[in-house]
């Protein structure tokens, strides 16, 4: 039986020609002319929004609330002694600026390794015919059915037995290892390229390595920017492995940290929360930046963890 | 005689005949031989091979191996201290006599039974009202998607906080403002509301994620469709059901599948906020695969737990390809 991935179908799997007038089109299935139906789309829109950020905002709230306001009544959202302690408390205290450090460097390295391993992969299952590869292909993909977590116990095993455990490397391996997903959005980035170019780059006598680094690589940079946002998030938002693999407190990243914070300190909410922002709040900014990458690489959006 | 020196048509076709592997016209060089060889495509494609080699050896080493391995595993009483002893089948027989097993089963697909259609339909409407060419819909998609690019173990911290029994923002909202409930509830601590507290979380994260998705989706509904709908009089109920419905099956398909792989894998925000507690009542597959591993070091119960929910999530998610990917035809 062979899985054609044909359920992928979303705009991003679709040729560059296509999407574009797909985002032109307007689909008219709600009358904007009547009045009624306009105010009762925006107050659902604006409930929505209420219900998606209002939790947000109450933790920034309260990490900026003096620890005995925390639990005060009735709560409120502007508070009335705004103060910094907080950050100051978890910076200094606890030594998060060393393990913001330690997720910076293990986000970037991620995302350099699953941007270099998936292009090329990508590259070679688009645009080269070799014995092997629709099985390699669908094998790599049917590791998208097989959930993260499934695997934990015996990976565990294996980067123990390959001292893997308690460094900074073995996380890098282990997030950029789960890049089924990158690999076939990237193939279909490059499946779009034209066959000319290829052919042209062959009479010139480019070999693979050169026609993939100086010719097609460049074509793809924004598929690229959509996945190195993705992989930098996963890796930076990553909490099961990084808690299981890491036992030295110096190589702790910010979700393990704070979540040992967070039992350490279980009602200093605003001390848990000063902290939480320092994770979050990169993140957020990134996406604030990038989202144009974020909804157009949607298919992409399965990085998720 | 000079006539006869030079080959006659005749003679070029038969000498071409008889070798069938040699060049079509004489002019040309011989094929090489190495072609007719088995092993000729791999050849050519060494520096493919070479090029996809670092790819393909991690997803060996890091993918398949562990694959392989936790079968292997799963017939072993395997701790990480002493050697291991061959159990067979008993790690699977003790499962399926293993009442937390069934509870933290029951209580996964019942996590999954709400989540999965609560961010569907949610995330659908949210979509539907987006995709509507109004005022600030990027504003309020921006919105949406906050939730999503929050990391699970900050949202699980906010999610505890809100849920607090003595000062949490829900319930100040259901008692003192809307006097839904009569007395402050422990909902995390509560059997009865744990794990609706923990599926409320997981729809409020996911409806941005599914949002996007299916407004992917409804754009690659041509709208000519809508149009000619429109002129036989189709109204916008039955435009929306008779159009747009069929003809995003695909991505409900995708969204389907891939929630409920997210939603039997829900582990971060059961092991923060509750820890699988109060009894069980909020023990999942992947809690309960993970404390038996990591807190009582039996990785082979864990890996054999570990192959059976990695063969429930492959049979339920062809089973939702089957029953939900039917061929649409206009």
């Amino acid at each position: 039986m062979q899985f054609r991935p044909r359920i992928l179908l979303t705009t991003a799997s679709l040729p560059n020609r296509w999407r574009k007038n797909f985002r032109r089109t307007e689909i008219a299935v709600i009358d904007r002319r009547n009045p009624f139906l306009v105010a009762a789309i925006y107050i659902i829109l604006l409930f929505w929004t209420v219900i998606s950020v209002v939790p947000l905002l109450y933790m920034v709230s309260t990490a900026f609330k003096p620890n005995q306001y925390v639990f005060e009544f009735p709560p409120k959202f502007i508070p009335d002694n705004p103060t910094t302690a907080n950050f100051e408390k978890a910076w200094t205290s606890e030594n998060f600026g060393l393990y913001f450090t330690n997720s910076l460097v293990v986000s970037v390295a991620t995302t350099i390794l699953i941007l270099v391993l998936s292009s090329m992969m990508a590259f070679a299952f688009a645009r080269y015919k070799f014995p092997g590869r629709t099985t390699l292909f669908y094998a790599i993909l049917g590791t998208m059915m097989v959930p993260g977590l499934v695997l934990l116990i015996p990976q565990f095993v294996l980067a123990k037995n390959l001292g893997l455990l308690n460094s900074l490397h073995g996380l890098v391996i282990a997030y950029s290892a789960n890049s089924a997903v990158n690999i076939f959005f990237l193939r279909g980035a490059f499946e779009e390229i034209p066959n000319d170019l290829q052919d042209a780059a062959a009479i010139d006598g480019a070999g693979i390595w050169s026609t993939f680094w100086r010719i097609m690589l460049p074509l793809v940079k924004p598929s690229l920017a959509a996945m190195a946002i993705f992989s930098f998030m996963g890796a930076w938002d990553e909490f099961t492995w990084a808690l299981t693999s890491l036992s030295d407190e110096k190589l702790r990243t910010l979700p393990v940290a704070l979540r040992l914070f967070q039992q350490s300190h279980g009602t200093q909410w605003g001390l848990v929360f000063a902290a939480s922002l320092i994770a979050v709040v990169p993140v957020i900014i990134v996406f604030l930046v990038f989202q144009r990458y974020f909804i157009q690489g949607v298919s992409a959006g399965a990085v998720k963890g | 005689m000079g006539l006869n020196t030079a080959p006659s048509p005749v003679s070029k076709e038969i000498a071409r005949k008889s070798r069938p592997d040699g060049p079509a016209e004489p002019g040309q060089p011989l094929a090489e031989p190495a072609k007719e060889a088995w092993w000729y495509p791999f050849k050519k494609a060494l520096p493919v091979y070479l090029f996809i080699l670092p790819g393909v050896i991690l997803f060996l080493v890091w993918t398949v191996y562990p694959l392989v391995n936790m079968f292997v595993m799963s017939f072993f009483q395997w701790n990480l201290v002493k050697p291991s002893i061959f159990l067979g089948f008993d790690n699977y027989a003790r499962a399926f006599g293993d009442e937390i097993f069934w509870q933290a089963l029951r209580n996964t697909i019942f996590y999954a039974v709400i989540s999965v259609p609560g961010q569907l339909i949610l995330g659908l409407a949210v979509a539907l009202l987006v995709n509507q060419k109004l005022p600030f819909r990027a504003f309020f998609r921006t919105m949406f998607y906050l939730p999503v690019v929050s990391s699970w173990l900050v949202v699980s911290l906010i999610f505890m906080y809100l849920y607090n029994s003595q000062a949490g923002l829900l319930n100040y909202l259901l008692k003192d403002i809307l006097h839904i409930i009569p007395s402050y509830q422990a909902w995390l601590q509560n059997p009865v509301t744990a794990l609706f507290a923990i599926c409320a979380l997981g729809i409020w994260k996911g409806v941005g994620w599914t949002m996007v998705i299916f407004l992917a989706g409804l754009q690659s509904v041509p709208p000519t469709l809508y149009e000619s709908a429109a002129m036989d009089g189709a109204n916008t109920w039955r435009r929306f059901w008779h159009i747009t419905l069929p003809l995003i099956r695909p991505t409900i398909v995708f969204a389907t599948v891939m929630l409920s792989i997210g939603a039997f894998n829900v582990f971060i925000q059961v092991y923060v906020m509750t820890g699988g507690g109060p009894q069980h009542s909020t023990e999942t597959l992947m809690t309960y695969m993970y404390s038996e591993a990591f807190k009582f070091l039996d990785l082979g119960y864990g890996a054999a737990l570990s192959w059976i929910f990695a063969i429930g999530i492959f049979i339920i998610s062809i089973l939702e390809i089957r029953f939900l990917r039917r061929p649409v035809e206009y």
